[in-house]
């Protein structure tokens, strides 16, 4: 492709979309690369969302991200539902490659390609991913029903990927290393007042037990020191995300956890042109409505620097 | 999930475990977003490689039993059989590229 694109946006999900919807409207074309199989981010994997303003009644994850999305290309991106895997971001035109062998040029990138699960990072975690350790309890619940599982975390997602699993579950035990959540006051007493949820307080999972599938785990209370083992049909870990920055390392400046670091309350990165937004930036908030703001920021900072150009 | 041939319980042996091809089951359910994101994934490689790769799916709430019999917890899980036994197991929903790799014992 010889044509150099304006912006191209890299990522979906509320940051993306808004991102896009803004710069359609700003007359600049963009193009978003939305993900082959991950389109949509984060709230693709979850059912209710009762949080994002302007939905009373709440919505369903699936249906905002279908909704921004068309509201993206009602004023005219282009979606194009593949991954980027690699960017060059350091001349004045970027060159971006997909996952299907193209290249783009652009004036301008947007990065919000958002944050993956946090993994605890134990070597059986990984082993028996898909069988018995799961990071999305919408996915896979459906498939422990009348089992007893583990979910571990503390913050919100614990609390919303536990109750959901008392939908399939008979018990399902809340594992966290501290003694108090760092979850909303709602989300915490919602759990607490579940009868099929139990607290593990002050551990952490040591070890997943099991050879074709997940039959227990090694926990260690963090007081006493105390190793022990306890039955389980399946592991949920919600410990937290990381941001997806891997292609980024060594081209951008990143903090040391991994996310893009930018200039004050602007989407501005430390390089000309290109502009980050959502949780790809974000490990305060990394709410639905605040990398939408974000994303509406990255395409006014966008807009502004090839107004200036 | 792909628009490829259903199979139930009726007609598993006679399509997938008596098959004279390598056939992938496509493990999915209507409320898994990641299934309905790699569906069309599987019909471009089933269209590429008709002939080699026969490719069917499988509703894991309609046809629960067989999702039990085959250990499904997590979907959308692609099972390869040949000879009616399963040889490649591949969990997730995996961009093109990394399902071809997978797959290439069999395209």
């Amino acid at each position: 492709m010889s044509d150099v694109q304006e912006l191209v946006i890299v990522g979906s999900g509320p940051a993306g979309y808004t991102a896009a919807i803004y710069a359609a409207r700003a007359q600049l074309s963009p193009t978003i690369y939305e993900g082959s199989v991950t389109a949509g981010g984060a709230l693709m994997n979850t059912t209710d969302v009762e949080n994002f303003p302007g939905f009373p009644d709440g919505v369903m994850g699936p249906d905002l991200m279908d909704s921004l999305r068309k509201q993206a290309q009602k004023f005219g991106s282009k979606l194009i539902t593949d991954d980027i895997v690699e960017m060059d971001l350091s001349g004045d035109i970027k060159v971006l490659k997909d996952g299907s062998g193209n290249t783009v040029k652009a004036r301008s990138v947007i990065l919000a390609t958002g944050s993956a699960y946090k993994e605890i990072g134990l070597e059986n975690e990984k082993r028996l991913s898909g069988r018995g350790v799961s990071w999305c309890a919408t996915c896979d619940g459906f498939f422990f029903r009348e089992k007893e599982l583990a979910v571990v975390g503390g913050g919100d997602s614990a609390m919303e990927e536990a109750n959901f699993l008392t939908r399939f579950a008979t018990k399902v035990y809340l594992i966290h290393r501290r003694d108090s959540l760092r979850a909303s006051k709602i989300m915490a007493e919602r759990a607490q007042a579940n009868p099929k949820i139990e607290f593990i307080w002050n551990t952490e999972v040591i070890d997943v037990l099991g050879a074709e599938k997940v039959e227990g785990l090694q926990l260690r209370n963090l007081v006493t020191n105390e190793v022990s083992e306890k039955k389980f049909d399946g592991l949920f870990v919600a410990i937290g995300h990381v941001p997806r920055s891997e292609l980024l390392v060594g081209q951008i400046d990143l903090d040391d956890e991994g996310y893009v670091k930018v200039v004050g309350r602007s989407t501005n990165t430390n390089l000309k042109g290109v502009f980050a937004c959502g949780d790809l930036v974000d490990h305060t908030y990394r709410q639905a409505i605040t990398a939408a703001g974000s994303g509406c920021s990255a395409a006014l900072d966008a807009e502004r620097f090839l107004a200036g150009h | 999930m792909s628009a490829a041939q259903p199979v139930t319980t009726a007609t598993f042996e006679e399509v997938v475990l008596k098959s004279t091809t390598p056939v992938l089951v496509d493990f999915w359910a209507e409320w898994c977003g990641p299934c309905r994101a790699v569906g069309p994934i599987l019909d471009q490689i089933a269209e590429e490689h008709a002939g080699k790769l026969k490719v069917v799916k499988l509703n894991t709430d309609e046809e629960s039993a067989i999702a039990i019999k085959y250990g499904i917890t997590s979907i959308p899980t692609l099972n390869v059989f040949v000879n009616g036994e399963v040889v490649k197991t591949v969990i997730g929903a995996k961009p093109k590229p990394a399902l071809l790799k997978e797959l290439e014992a069999f395209i």
